[in-house]
């Protein structure tokens, strides 16, 4: 079976940032290894102590914590994305991997398919 | 060789008239498209009710004719499709909404269908971001 790789890169009000979830999440659903990518503004989806009621939306904090249970352990994050948003990743919502650009290069060697949203 | 292709970009996006130059040329080679699947925004390019003005080209025309003449499988995500008031007559039916405003050769279908051309097709190609 062909492994893939997901790139998030849109803010978490972004309804693009549940749309890329969400195609995790169906991807998995059907057995697919699965990795997930955050970076650009999409590590801001990972910032903890987020309100998204505020801006009357729905919090993603549900789609986030689905992704151990739908079996997707490669959740990794840009470090260089973070650094540059004034963040780390104790910051983050859960247990991410941060990875440099040479292993985000490695990454999409190692993927068999790779999409970024 | 086998290709899918998605889209993710809306019908005003120049990325959605690349995508259907490709898959022209795809077939033109002599290659086979399994499967066409429009995600996010590329949703709107299934609705019939696009009217654009006479000396420009009709992008949501384009595509439909292209998916009919040669017989696609043209998928745009339901609930992306949903979301954006895109709907065929058995969902306007069932969300109780006042009006249908897509249908053949369009098909309403999950984000599995993108799945499944990710595992089957020989390449997944995708425009758009």
């Amino acid at each position: 079976m062909k492994s893939l790789l997901i790139i998030t890169r849109r803010p978490p009000a972004h309804l693009a940032a549940r749309e890329a979830l969400d195609m995790a999440l169906a991807a998995a659903a059907f057995g697919v290894p699965t990795g997930l990518l955050f970076m650009d503004d999409g590590v801001l989806q990972l910032s903890k102590g987020q309100d998204a009621g505020v801006l009357q939306q729905k919090s993603l904090t549900a789609n986030l914590e689905a992704l151990d249970m739908y079996g997707i352990e490669d959740v990794m994050v840009c470090h260089h994305s973070l650094r540059e948003r004034g963040l780390n990743v104790n910051q983050c919502l859960l247990a991410v991997n941060c990875v440099d650009s040479a292993q985000i290069a490695n990454l999409l060697e190692h993927y068999s398919e790779v999409i970024s949203l | 060789m086998n290709f899918a292709i998605v889209l993710l970009a809306g019908p005003q996006d120049p990325a959605a008239r690349s995508a259907l130059n490709f898959a022209r040329a795809v077939l033109d080679a002599g290659h086979q498209i399994s499967r066409l699947f429009f995600y996010r925004d590329a949703v709107h390019l299934a609705t019939a009710l696009g009217v654009q003005p006479q000396d420009e080209a009709d992008v949501y025309a384009d595509w439909r004719t292209f998916i009919s003449d040669n017989k696609l499988d043209g998928v745009i995500c339901i609930a992306a499709a949903l979301r954006r008031g895109v709907l065929n007559d058995a969902e306007a039916n069932r969300w109780q909404r006042p009006a249908a405003n897509t249908g053949a050769p369009w098909e309403l279908s999950g984000l599995g269908q993108w799945v499944d051309s990710l595992q089957t097709a020989d390449r997944t190609v995708t425009f758009g971001t």
